[in-house]
């Protein structure tokens, strides 16, 4: 922590007697209401203003340009029977599933590996960090290319052991295994910096206890550890809920070039087109704008639902 | 290294010895693994795309790295899209650490009517969805003639939720009341209080928020794909997401350099913060 500097005193003022009446409400405040105005300025223009504009654009048909019809609850009458959002809805929570599982394992593992390597933890750090860092764009290219059908490292390896090649970014699966991939690859050191710095904070006594009444590694861990980690793990899974349910510019990039007709279109078949790709598509490709803010509140609603989901398994695991 | 025919007495130290080895092989072959990518791109751009295209693949960088770049430079306007990144991030980062330091100073320190009630509203806005905001957002901007330009993307994200939360929780305890009594005292008023007594102290913090919110902005794609709308005026993320549409069936060894060199800086800026960014992150995260 910062070393306290010492407290520089002000240009010699001659002390003013100051008899100023006693200033009251906002006249005596108003300093400090104008040092917090710009947030709450910028977030009324462009948050507060715009997710009220979005709720009523739901109720309208509008294509960005022409005038706004009223629609009533027809935007939401069609989301609800929309199977291609459902089936979007599918496609996040599959992709989500497999990319965060997976990373939640690894990233325990590594941070009990590295809770227990004394030497050079810092360079690890360092290192499994870097992938959180680097730009979903140009991360996305260079997976593309790793999944490329006639020259993808994961296909020539499969050639090289005696296997047929996938056309990865071309099956339904193969597309979502490789956007997985991504976010695990991208994920699982941030995962893991976050648990090692819970498990540094896990007393040493309770596991001199455990050891002490005979406990094995694996029940320390069952035991121990992980319930002392809980509200850790409720948070890196709270990230990987609202950032992954809401994933994008993976599967955009990664499958901006399988498709003609859209961007944002998910690749053949649609497999990797997730709720916010679908928004985008609605939105920005079909002009389709009041559906488009529809989809948004659904977009909204599922992730609530999930983030309450968590919570509540968190929870009660841990009163177990 | 582990030799078998050990006696009984060392077996001990010898057995965690020989964990440790098998534990820094498994970091170690994790390590290569999050750096794998950037090896590959570093491979990819060196190579021309009839090399690239043969089998067996390539594991060793090639000799073209030149040429790649050549014909990048030549097909997108790579500076320009870089000097708009940098434009926007660096404006980006100096106005949210000015307006989120100043707001979390106030709340940190000071008393006013309706302080509980606007602290909640800021946790509130935190959790507020970004889609529920770019259609509105995109028509306010259209409207104010913003679309297509870097301040499109500058000032919406001029101050924001997270630092003034963060930097609060930093203030609460870094700056300590005595300090800032002292400074009453001595007949400082709010701004020189703040530029005075609080940044000194919070500095680190500060340090933290910058690279957190220059990396955000660095790799903010989204929104700038859909705001800047004039295709030759773009950042370098959605210059890239350009080539790699146009050119990322053709011609993979130039889009692999752009990947690799709209990487650089930010690895470069990772590569200054990235032992103080991670431990506060950490920090964060155990609260």
């Amino acid at each position: 922590m910062a070393t306290l500097p010492a407290v520089e005193k002000p240009p010699a003022v001659v002390a003013e007697v100051h008899v100023a009446r006693p200033r009251t409400g906002f006249r005596k405040y108003w300093h400090l209401y104008a040092a917090i105005s710009p947030f709450y300025l910028l977030f009324l223009c462009f948050g507060l203003v715009p997710v009220g504009f979005s709720l009523y654009l739901s109720f309208h048909r509008w294509d960005g340009l022409g005038s706004m019809e009223w629609a009533g609850l027809s935007q939401y009458q069609y989301l609800v029977t929309d199977s291609e959002f459902w089936s979007s809805i599918g496609t996040t929570i599959v992709i989500w599933a497999m990319a965060t599982f997976p990373m939640i394992f690894l990233a325990m593992v590594t941070a009990v590996m590295l809770n227990s390597a004394v030497r050079f933890k810092n360079l690890y750090r360092v290192a499994y960090f870097l992938p959180n860092v680097t730009s979903v764009v140009a991360i996305a290219i260079i997976f593309g290319s790793v999944f490329s059908t006639n020259f993808g490292l994961v296909n020539a390896f499969l050639q090289a052991i005696g296997f047929d090649q996938i056309a990865w970014l071309n099956t339904p699966w193969g597309i979502k295994i490789a956007i997985a991939t991504l976010m695990t690859w991208q994920w699982t050191g941030y995962n893991a910096i976050i648990f090692l710095a819970g498990l540094q904070t896990v007393p040493g006594e309770l596991y001199e206890a455990a050891r002490m009444d005979g406990a094995g590694p694996v029940q320390t861990f069952f035991r121990i550890t992980l319930p002392m980690m809980r509200p850790v793990l409720l948070f890196a899974l709270v990230v990987s809920t609202v950032t992954g349910l809401q994933s994008f510019s993976e599967p955009q990039v990664l499958l901006q070039n399988t498709s003609n007709d859209s961007t944002f279109s998910g690749g053949p078949g649609h497999a990797g087109r997730t709720m916010v790709l679908y928004f985008f598509q609605q939105t920005f490709d079909n002009n389709d704008f009041g559906y488009g803010a529809a989809v948004a509140w659904g977009i909204f609603l599922v992730v609530v639902l999930f983030s309450i989901i968590n919570w509540r398994l968190v929870q009660r695991r841990g009163e177990e | 290294m582990a030799s078998t025919h050990e006696t009984r007495r060392t077996k001990g130290i010898d057995g965690s010895r020989r964990r440790g080895i098998g534990l820094h092989a498994a970091l170690v072959a994790g390590v290569l693994l999050s750096a794998f990518p950037f090896y590959w791109a570093v491979i990819m751009s060196t190579h021309t795309s009839s090399e690239i295209f043969s089998y067996p693949p390539k594991l060793l960088p090639g000799t073209h790295f030149a040429e790649n770049v050549r014909s990048l430079f030549d097909t997108v306007d790579f500076f320009g899209s870089m000097f708009n990144s940098l434009l926007v991030a660096c404006s980006v980062t100096f106005l949210v650490l000015f307006f989120d330091s100043l707001a979390a100073f106030v709340f940190a320190k000071f008393a006013f009517p309706g302080k509980r009630l606007l602290f909640v509203l800021l946790m509130f806005i935190f959790m507020v969805p970004a889609q529920l905001q770019a259609i509105p957002q995109f028509v306010i901007m259209a409207k104010l003639g913003w679309i297509g330009s870097m301040t499109a993307l500058i000032v919406p994200a001029a101050a924001n939720a997270f630092g003034i939360f963060w930097m609060r929780q930093y203030m609460k305890g870094a700056i300590h009341d005595e300090l800032l009594d002292a400074s009453r005292i001595d007949g400082a008023n709010f701004l020189r209080q703040y530029w005075h007594v609080a940044l000194p102290v919070v500095r680190p913090g500060l340090a933290f928020l910058g690279i957190f919110t220059f990396m955000g902005q660095w790799n903010d794609y989204a929104w700038p794909l859909i705001a800047l709308t004039d295709p030759d005026n773009v950042t370098l993320q959605v210059a890239l997401s350009q080539l790699n549409g146009t050119h990322g069936t053709t011609d993979y060894g130039m889009v692999m350099t752009g990947a690799l060199l709209a990487l650089l800086p930010l690895l470069i800026v990772f590569a200054i913060g990235a032992r103080q960014m991670i431990g506060d992150l950490a920090k964060g995260a155990i609260k």
